[in-house]
C-alpha cells in the first residue's frame, strides 16, 4: 500500500484528464492535496529531487508513527482507550466528508448534527456495555451510575430513536434520496468503524498482548510484503491493485509469521502485556497485575521429526501463545490484504486518491487502518472461541438479578457440577 | 399531465439528446455511459431515477368477475377490504397452529422483505447485470440468519443440542464459523470488482447491508419476543394494526389539521383519535390474553416429545391484583378497586409506544418510496403493496418489545446462565461458587452450613 495508490489511478485506464474532467465535483478539477508537509522538514529536503523526497517524507513519518506507538504502549491502557477512540472519531469523520462530498450534501438541513448524533448514540451503547462489564463494582457504588447501567438499553435505544425521528422529520421534498443515502452512508460508516474500534478495546482488556501482536503484524506484513514485492516481485497479485505481486504476497506471508513468532516470545515474558487489564476499586487506576494464565508459561514441545533434522533439536520450549500468534499472523498475511483491496476499490469507485491530508505523505487515518479493518474481529472472534470463556463477574451480575428460586437453582446445580468434579469436598465448606 | 410534469419530460429529453452527442463524439461504450450517468445521478435532486411502469393489476379473476359491477373506487375498497381480512385470518390461523408454524411465518416474511428491498436497489442502481451479485446478496443473507439463528437457538434447544456431538461442535465455536463464512463472502465481493463497476458494486453491497440490518435483526428480535411468550408477540403486532386502522377511521370522520408534509393524509385528528383507542384496545386485548397459559408462557421446547410446550405456572404479571383507583377516576367510575392483570400496564406502554413513534416507522418508508419514485414496495398483496408496505409500521416495534423486555421485565435466562457457568475453567467456577454462595446466605435464601 505504500506507494502504489500514486500510480493506481494512472494504471486503471483513465488518465488524470480523465477523471478530472468528469462531473465528479461540479466539473472542476479535484482539489489538488495540499503539501502538509512541515516547514522543518520541507527546507531540510528541499535539495533532494521530489521522489526522493516523497520516500524520505514518508520515512519519517512511519518512524514517527511507530515511535507514538510505543511511547502510547508505555503510558498504559487507559491512553491507548483514548487514542482508539480518537482514531475511531477521524475515521468515522474522513468517510463521512467523502459522503458530503460525493452526494453534495453540505446543506442538506440537520446532517451534519444528525450523523456526530448517531456517532454518539452508537459509542454510548457499546461504552455502556463495556464498560458495565469492567467497571462492576465502580458501577454499583454510584447510585446514578446503578440507575444507568440497568436501564443501559433501554437508554441506548430511546437516544437512537430521537436520532431517527429527527431524521424523519427532516425530510425535505426534492431531496429525499440525498437524505436517504447520507443515512445508510453513516449507518454503514458506523457499522465498519464503530464496532471494530470496540473490539479492539475488548481485546485489550483480555491482555495488552492481544492489542500489540495482531497490529504489529498487520504492519509489518504491509511493509514486508512491499519489500519483497520491490525486490523480487513479477507476477502481478490482483486487477485491483496493480502493484501487488504473488511474490510480495508470500513473502510477506512468511515474514510476518516468523515475526510474530519472535515478538510473542518476548512479549510473553512480561507480565504488563499478557495480564487482563483489570480497573482497581481502592486506587481507581488500571492495574495489570496476575498470575500468567497457561498460556503465557513456558512449555516444552516435540519438535516433528521433519524438522528435527533440519534444526537439530530435539524440543524446544515455546509458549503456547506463539502457537496462536501464528494463527493471527497466518489471517493477517492471507485475509488482512483483503480489508486494502476493499478500501482501494472504495477510493478508485469514489474517485479519491487518499481518504484525507491528515498524514503526510501517508494520507488519512483511514488510508493506515484500512488493514486493520477485519484483524480486530478475527482477533475478538477468535478470543471468544478458543481462548477465554465467558467474563466471571458479568456471570455473577447477570446472577443477582435472578430470581430468588432461580438463583437458588442454579446455585445447587453449580454445586453438584463442582462435587462432581471434586473440587469441593463432601462438606458444605470449600 | 401537471406543469411539472412537463418540464421534467422536457428536461429529461434534454439531457438524452445531450447524452447522445457525448456518446458520439466519445465514441465511449455503455458501461462508461453507466458510470457517468450514475454520476449525475447522485448530483441531482431525486429527479432521475425511471419511474416504475404502473403496478400490474394481480388481482385474482374470482374477485375481479365478483366486482365487475361496480365503480373503479369501491372495487379497490373492497379488494383492500377482503384481502385484509383474509390477512387477518391467516394471522388467526397461524397463532392456532402453534410457535413453529408463527416462526417459519417470520422467516418467510423476512426473506421476502428482503428480496423486495434488494430488488428496488437493482432497479435505482440498473445493477442486474452486475457479477454475482444477486448470489452475494443472497449469500449474505444466509450468513447472517445462520448467525442470529445460532446464537438463539441455541440457547432454547439446549437439551437438544447436548444429545448430538455435530451441533454441540457447531454450537461451541458458532461465533467462529459465522465470521468465517461472512469472510468468505467479503473476499468474494473484493474478488469480483469489476474495473468501471467500482461505485455501483459498493453502493449495492452498502445497500446489502443496511437492508439486513433492517429486516434481519427486527425479524429475529420478534422471535425472541415470541419465545418470551406469544402474548409478547400478539399484542404489540395487533397494536400497531389497530393503530393503522383507528387512525384512518379516525382521520376520515374528524380529519382536518394535517400531520406532516411528508404523508399528506395523515391528520392530528386521526393520530390522537389512533392514540386513545390502541390504548384501549391494548388493554382489553391483554385482559383476554392474559387469561390463556396457551399465550402466557414462555415457549420450550420439549425434547421427549419433540414439540415445543407452552406450560408453565403463570408469572406475576399474568395474575390478578387488586389496584386502587386514584381519587380522580374513582369520582368518575364509581368503582375503588380494580382487578387488572399487572401486564395490562405495560400493555399500556406497548400501545403508546406503537402510536406515537410506529408512525415515524411508516413516515420513513413513505419517504423511502418517494425518494426512489415508487407507488409500492411490490405487487405481492392485491390492494395493499408489497409485504414490507404491511410492515413498515412494525419497523421499530419488536427492537422497542425486546428492548422493554430486557429492562423492565425479565433478566437473564437461567439456563443460559448455567451453560456459560459451566464452560468456566475450574478455579473461575469456585471463586463463583463461594460469591453466590455468600450472596444467597446474605439474602437469607440459603441457610448458612454449620462450619460456613
Amino acid at each position: 500500500n505504500l506507494q502504489e495508490s500514486e500510480s493506481e489511478n494512472k494504471l486503471d485506464g483513465e488518465t488524470a484528464s480523465d477523471s478530472e474532467s468528469k462531473s465528479e465535483f461540479g466539473g472542476s478539477p479535484p482539489v489538488p492535496t495540499s503539501d502538509d508537509t512541515p516547514e522543518v522538514l520541507n527546507r531540510a529536503l528541499s535539495n533532494l529531487s521530489s521522489r526522493w523526497k516523497n520516500w524520505w517524507v514518508r520515512g519519517i513519518l512511519t518512524l514517527a508513527m511507530i515511535t507514538f506507538f510505543f511511547i502510547i504502549i508505555y503510558l498504559g491502557p487507559m491512553v491507548l482507550m483514548t487514542i482508539v477512540m480518537c482514531v475511531q472519531i477521524k475515521c468515522f469523520h474522513e468517510i463521512i466528508t467523502i459522503g458530503y462530498n460525493v452526494y453534495h450534501s453540505y446543506d442538506l438541513p440537520w446532517f451534519r448534527t444528525l450523523s456526530w448524533y448517531f456517532l454518539l448514540c452508537v459509542n454510548y451503547f457499546f461504552y455502556g456495555e463495556t464498560v458495565t462489564d469492567y467497571f462492576f463494582t465502580l458501577v454499583q457504588r454510584e447510585e446514578p451510575l446503578r440507575i444507568l447501567s440497568k436501564y443501559h438499553r433501554f437508554i441506548s435505544f430511546a437516544l437512537y430513536l430521537t436520532g431517527f425521528c429527527m431524521f424523519v422529520l427532516s425530510l425535505v421534498k426534492k431531496h429525499y434520496r440525498l437524505q436517504f443515502y447520507m443515512f445508510g452512508w453513516t449507518h454503514v460508516t458506523l457499522l465498519i468503524v464503530v464496532t471494530q474500534s470496540h473490539l479492539i478495546i475488548h481485546n485489550l482488556f483480555e491482555g495488552m498482548i492481544w492489542f500489540i501482536v495482531p497490529i504489529s503484524c498487520v504492519i509489518c506484513n504491509d511493509i514486508m510484503a512491499y519489500m519483497f514485492g520491490f525486490f523480487f516481485g513479477r507476477t502481478p497479485l490482483i486487477k485491483l491493485s496493480p502493484k501487488k505481486t504473488w511474490e510480495g504476497f508470500i513473502g510477506g506471508f512468511f515474514a510476518t509469521v516468523l515475526f510474530g513468532l519472535l515478538l510473542s516470545y518476548v512479549m510473553s515474558g512480561y507480565r504488563c502485556f499478557t495480564c487482563p487489564v483489570e480497573f482497581n476499586n481502592d486506587t481507581n487506576s488500571f492495574t495489570v497485575d496476575c498470575e500468567p494464565s497457561e498460556l503465557f508459561q513456558l512449555q516444552e514441545y516435540n519438535i516433528p521429526v521433519v524438522l528435527q533434522s533440519v534444526v537439530g533439536w530435539k524440543t524446544v520450549r515455546m509458549y503456547p501463545f506463539q502457537i496462536h500468534s501464528i494463527a493471527l499472523s497466518t489471517f493477517a498475511s492471507l485475509i488482512g490484504p483483503f480489508g486494502g483491496f476493499f478500501a482501494s476499490g472504495f477510493k478508485r469507485a469514489f474517485k479519491i486518491k487518499d481518504f484525507a491530508n491528515t498524514i503526510p505523505g501517508h494520507g488519512g487515518i483511514m488510508d493506515r487502518f484500512d488493514c486493520q479493518y477485519l484483524m480486530a474481529t478475527f482477533v475478538n472472534v477468535y478470543i471468544a472461541s478458543f481462548i477465554r470463556g465467558p467474563n466471571p463477574s458479568k456471570l455473577i451480575q447477570q446472577f443477582l438479578t435472578l430470581r430468588p428460586d432461580q438463583q437458588l437453582h442454579i446455585f445447587n446445580t453449580l454445586k453438584a457440577h463442582l462435587v462432581d468434579k471434586g473440587m469441593l469436598g463432601r462438606l458444605e465448606d470449600a | 399531465m401537471s406543469a411539472r410534469r412537463r418540464r421534467r419530460a422536457a428536461a429529461e429529453e434534454e439531457e438524452e439528446e445531450e447524452e447522445e452527442e457525448e456518446k458520439a463524439a466519445a465514441g465511449s461504450d455503455k458501461e462508461v455511459d453507466l458510470e457517468e450517468r450514475l454520476g449525475e445521478l447522485d448530483l441531482r435532486s431525486d429527479s432521475d431515477i425511471p419511474d416504475v411502469p404502473p403496478p400490474t393489476d394481480s388481482t385474482p379473476e374470482i374477485l375481479k368477475r365478483a366486482l365487475s359491477g361496480l365503480s373503479a373506487r369501491w372495487k379497490n375498497w373492497w379488494i383492500r377490504g377482503i384481502l385484509t381480512l383474509a390477512m387477518i385470518s391467516v394471522f388467526f390461523l397461524i397463532i392456532y397452529l402453534g410457535s413453529f408454524m408463527l416462526m417459519l411465518l417470520v422467516l418467510s416474511i423476512q426473506v421476502k422483505c428482503y428480496h423486495e428491498i434488494i430488488t428496488i436497489g437493482y432497479r435505482v442502481y440498473h445493477s442486474y447485470d452486475l457479477p454475482w451479485f444477486r448470489s452475494l446478496s443472497w449469500y449474505f443473507l444466509l450468513c447472517v440468519n445462520y448467525f442470529f439463528y445460532g446464537e438463539t437457538v441455541a440457547d432454547y434447544f439446549a437439551t437438544f443440542v447436548q444429545r448430538r456431538e455435530q451441533l454441540q461442535f457447531l454450537i461451541r465455536y458458532h461465533r467462529f464459523i459465522s465470521f468465517a463464512l461472512y469472510l468468505t463472502g467479503f473476499c468474494m465481493f473484493v474478488l469480483s470488482l469489476v474495473k468501471k463497476h467500482y461505485r455501483l458494486q459498493f453502493y449495492m453491497f452498502a445497500w446489502t447491508h443496511v437492508t439486513l440490518l433492517i429486516t434481519v435483526t427486527q425479524s429475529h428480535l420478534v422471535i425472541q419476543n415470541l419465545f418470551e411468550g406469544m402474548i409478547w408477540f400478539l399484542v404489540p403486532i395487533s397494536s400497531v394494526i389497530c393503530n393503522d386502522i383507528t387512525a384512518y377511521i379516525f382521520g376520515f370522520f374528524f380529519g382536518r389539521t394535517p400531520l406532516i408534509k411528508l404523508s399528506p393524509k395523515k391528520t392530528w385528528e386521526g393520530f390522537i383519535g389512533g392514540f386513545f383507542s390502541t390504548v384501549v384496545f391494548g388493554f382489553i386485548f391483554s385482559y383476554f390474553l392474559a387469561q390463556h397459559q396457551y399465550f402466557v408462557c414462555p415457549v420450550e421446547y420439549n425434547s421427549e416429545t419433540n414439540r415445543f410446550v407452552t406450560e408453565c405456572e403463570p408469572s406475576e404479571l399474568f395474575q390478578m391484583k387488586k389496584y386502587s383507583l386514584p381519587p380522580l377516576l374513582q369520582a368518575v367510575l364509581g368503582w375503588e378497586t380494580v382487578n387488572m392483570y399487572p401486564f395490562q400496564m405495560h400493555s399500556i406502554a406497548l400501545s403508546t409506544f406503537a402510536s406515537l413513534i410506529g408512525p415515524f416507522g411508516g413516515f420513513f418508508a413513505s419517504g423511502f418510496k418517494r425518494a426512489f419514485k415508487i407507488k409500492d414496495f411490490a405487487d405481492t398483496i392485491p390492494g395493499h403493496g408489497g409485504i414490507m408496505d404491511r410492515f413498515d409500521c412494525q419497523y421499530l416495534m419488536a427492537t422497542f418489545v425486546h428492548v422493554y423486555i430486557t429492562s423492565f421485565i425479565r433478566g437473564p435466562n437461567p439456563s443460559k446462565l448455567l451453560k456459560q457457568l459451566l464452560i468456566l475453567q475450574p478455579e473461575q467456577q469456585l471463586s463463583v461458587y463461594k460469591t453466590l454462595k455468600s450472596h444467597l446466605v446474605e439474602k437469607g435464601i440459603l441457610q448458612p452450613s454449620p462450619r460456613g
